[in-house]
């Protein structure tokens, strides 16, 4: 079930959630991401693939401005979020965060419990008007994470206590608890096996129905699994951008087709 | 032949042992490397170890035993008699190695020569006048036996250390053909190398372990001493530190471990935020630029000896807190007070307390902080939510570490609280500590065996204990907590 491309895109209308018009990123004196420009739609897992070291994860740290955090990094162009430029002044880096959750490629569970974890975000963004809210967002980000099952009787241990693969849905399940509208996603299955990542594949197809998803990854069998649009990146350009199923079996740019038959990369 | 002399014989010998040993190991192999076990070098250190060790440990151990064996021999040619009223063994030990060693000095100047001094005797010659002569004093005329247990001393001794010259060269002599002899291409000698190395690293950590059983033990057997002299119930639950010259003193040591921890109590309180408030801003919120300055000018507050923060203490922080504290407030008139000294003392371990925490800090892994940002957290909820409670086994760590090394402070003390044992709540009050107390009681004009001098040593190891309970406890929190955060 997991080798045919899913072909079931186009079924609903679908807005253009993030739109991103050519962006350039500079690590001091590297030019590490050229004139980009993709549209994200909404409600649609879109996968950005490429050889490593080809700017697919740099550009996402753009989209929530996580680079912010890296003093020598430079972003020019213009990166809209349902319309506003997200590098606009008046916006706050910080709120855009909560807008744009982020999983990151290693699990990385606070040294909290497990139910202090999941209540990080709410806390701060005070989303919870009692106790018994803040309860019931956990047990709601939990069961969407697919994970309430097996912590719901340790929701007071630590987090880091958990298997790979648990530690790295209780950060989906922390992402979901903020209520983001889109959700960024790192190489999230590069540090699980192979069990633990079809269980996070398929939340993220489960995902699809709330958020417009995003996820970088390594294995070209994911992208065609999980996604509906893919990107290909090389050499930081955007070299080809369309449905999954006609990057992976009719791309237009024949280093697409170099990489996906594995020639390159 | 003395014994730097040998020392140097047989390290030189030993040198010429690697070179040959290195050539041999590359001829026996008929030049090619290849053919040995280990690099021609490893047959070399294998020649000169073999030749130096052996033979450097046999002239330690025999310079260490020789006076003991001699004295012995000595000792036995005293007769109580000898030993005048007031005097003790060891004083008359004392006197036959000095007239010993001015018998040397008379030998080596040619005031005397050898067949004089065999027939020197007390009743014929003033020995005394004699060895004045050549710059060795007496406190008393020297009696017949004494004179020649020191000939014996001298004779000895002299011998025992031909003797030891000749069996220290024939061990290095025999180290060093043997272990030529030893040399076959498939020798491993690496791992002979390897070994040597081993053994002395153990020695140097060693060295370590020993002095600190070595410090205890000293610390032990004089406070045992003490509390055969001085009740123990009234050092431990006593009110009052009052020595008397005379005896009948009370010793307690409630008001000066008070006075120590009323200080430490304060100079944390005034470290610990102040530390850690810096330890953050380096870690979290000073661009490279800042931090490279920073971060060494805090340093060097650690640098500075704690007899200058003792001189701050004395002339410029105490008379200001008097003057616009202690005075308005009517609460103390003293300059010396618990506050200058917890307050100076917290300056001094505000870089202990900072650059540990800063280390820690730095080590909560970056993925922490993306997770954080990640969901929309600002940089001081992060701080205080996510790098804090996973910094704070290492924090406790540090703060541990600034509270063993203020107990034990002393300078700051002596010159910022005075020296008055009380048991007061007030600051601004003059108090002291048991660090002050030991130095006073050490260096005061009683006699070493009474109680009011081998207080220092209980002092001493109470204060050993309680630090050692605090590293204890730190280690333990540091260790409990740390696999959790991996």
């Amino acid at each position: 079930m997991y080798d045919a491309p899913n072909l079931g895109a186009k079924v609903e209308q679908k807005t253009n959630k993030i739109e991103a018009n050519g962006v350039q990123v500079y690590y001091g004196d590297t030019h590490a991401i050229k004139d980009v420009s993709v549209a994200i739609e909404s409600n649609t897992v879109t996968a950005f693939i490429g050889p490593s070291g080809c700017g697919k994860s740099t550009f996402l740290r753009c989209l929530n401005r996580m680079n912010d955090t890296i003093d020598i990094c430079r972003i020019e162009g213009d990166i809209r979020l349902d319309g506003e430029d997200i590098y606009d002044k008046r916006v706050d880096p910080v709120q855009l965060r909560a807008k744009v959750g982020m999983v990151f490629q290693k699990p990385n569970p606070f040294p909290k419990s497990i139910y202090d974890n999941i209540a990080y975000g709410p806390r701060i963004h005070g989303l919870a008007k009692s106790k018994a809210d803040l309860d019931e967002i956990v047990e709601k980000s939990l069961r969407r994470g697919a994970i309430w099952n097996e912590v719901k009787d340790r929701l007071h241990e630590p987090g880091t206590g958990l298997s790979g693969g648990q530690q790295q849905r209780l950060c989906i399940a922390r992402a979901i608890a903020t209520e983001p509208e889109v959700l960024l996603m790192d190489e999230p299955c590069s540090a699980l096996d192979p069990i633990a990542t079809a269980q996070v594949e398929e939340l993220i197809d489960e995902l699809r129905a709330q958020y417009s998803v995003v996820i970088v990854t390594h294995s070209m069998q994911q992208a065609a699994r999980v996604s509906q649009k893919t990107a290909f990146f090389h050499l930081g350009h955007l070299v080809e951008y369309d449905n999954t199923s006609t990057i992976f079996t009719n791309p237009r740019d024949e280093r697409t087709e170099s990489y996906i038959t594995g020639r390159i990369g | 032949m003395n014994a730097g002399l040998v020392i140097l014989a047989v390290i030189a010998l030993a040198t010429l042992g690697y070179f040959v040993g290195r050539a041999r190991a590359l001829a026996k192999a008929g030049g090619d490397i290849r053919g040995l076990h280990s690099l021609p070098n490893y047959y070399g250190q294998t020649v000169f170890l073999f030749t130096a060790v052996p033979a450097l440990l046999v002239c330690v151990g025999w310079l260490l035993l020789q006076p003991l064996y001699v004295e012995h021999r000595v000792s036995d040619m005293i007769t109580p008699a000898d030993i005048a009223e007031g005097s003790s063994q060891s004083l008359v030990m004392a006197d036959i190695r000095r007239i010993a060693t001015g018998l040397d000095t008379a030998v080596a100047r040619g005031a005397l020569t050898g067949a004089d001094l065999s027939s020197l005797s007390a009743d014929a010659t003033d020995v005394r006048a004699l060895l004045a002569g050549v710059g060795v004093a007496l406190a008393s005329e020297v009696k017949g036996s004494v004179l020649a247990a020191a000939k014996e001393y001298r004779a000895a001794t002299a011998t025992l250390k031909m003797a030891m010259s000749v069996v220290v060269i024939l061990i290095a002599l025999a180290g060093f053909v043997l272990s030529l002899r030893r040399l076959r291409p498939d020798f491993r000698a690496r791992n002979v190398s390897e070994t040597a190395i081993k053994a002395l690293l153990i020695l140097a950590s060693s060295v370590a372990i020993l002095t600190t059983v070595g410090i205890i033990f000293s610390l032990v057997f004089e406070t045992a001493n003490f509390f055969g002299l001085h009740s123990a119930a009234d050092f431990f639950f006593g009110l009052t530190w009052n020595p008397q010259f005379r005896g009948g003193s009370d010793l307690g040591i409630l008001p000066l471990l008070w006075g120590t921890l009323y200080v430490s109590f304060v100079a944390l309180l005034f470290a610990v935020p102040i530390g850690l408030l810096v330890a953050i801003y380096l870690s979290e919120y000073a661009s490279n630029r800042v931090r490279t300055i920073v971060k060494p000018a805090v340093e060097i507050l650690a640098g500075i000896p704690t007899i200058v923060y003792g001189l701050f203490a004395l002339i410029t922080v105490g008379p200001l807190l008097r003057d616009y504290f202690a005075q308005p407030l009517g609460l103390g008139t003293s300059s010396s007070s618990v506050l200058t000294a917890g307050l100076v003392m917290g300056v001094m371990l505000i870089p202990f307390v900072s650059s540990l925490s800063d280390d820690v800090i730095n080590a909560v892994p970056q993925s922490m902080r993306d997770g954080s940002y990640g969901l929309g957290a600002t940089q001081s909820e992060t701080v205080k939510q996510v790098i804090l409670p996973a910094a704070l086994p290492g924090i406790v760590g540090a703060i541990l570490l600034a509270a063993s090394r203020a107990i034990g402070e002393t300078m700051i003390v002596v010159m910022g609280a005075g020296a008055a044992a009380k048991l007061s709540l007030n600051p601004l009050e003059a108090m002291t500590t048991i660090t002050v107390k030991i130095v006073s009681q050490l260096t005061g004009d009683t006699e070493f065996a009474s109680p009011e001098t081998l207080v220092a040593f209980a002092l001493g190891l109470s204060l050993f204990v309680v630090t050692l309970g605090l590293n204890v406890l730190a280690l333990y929190i540091v260790r409990k907590y740390r696999e959790q955060y991996e």
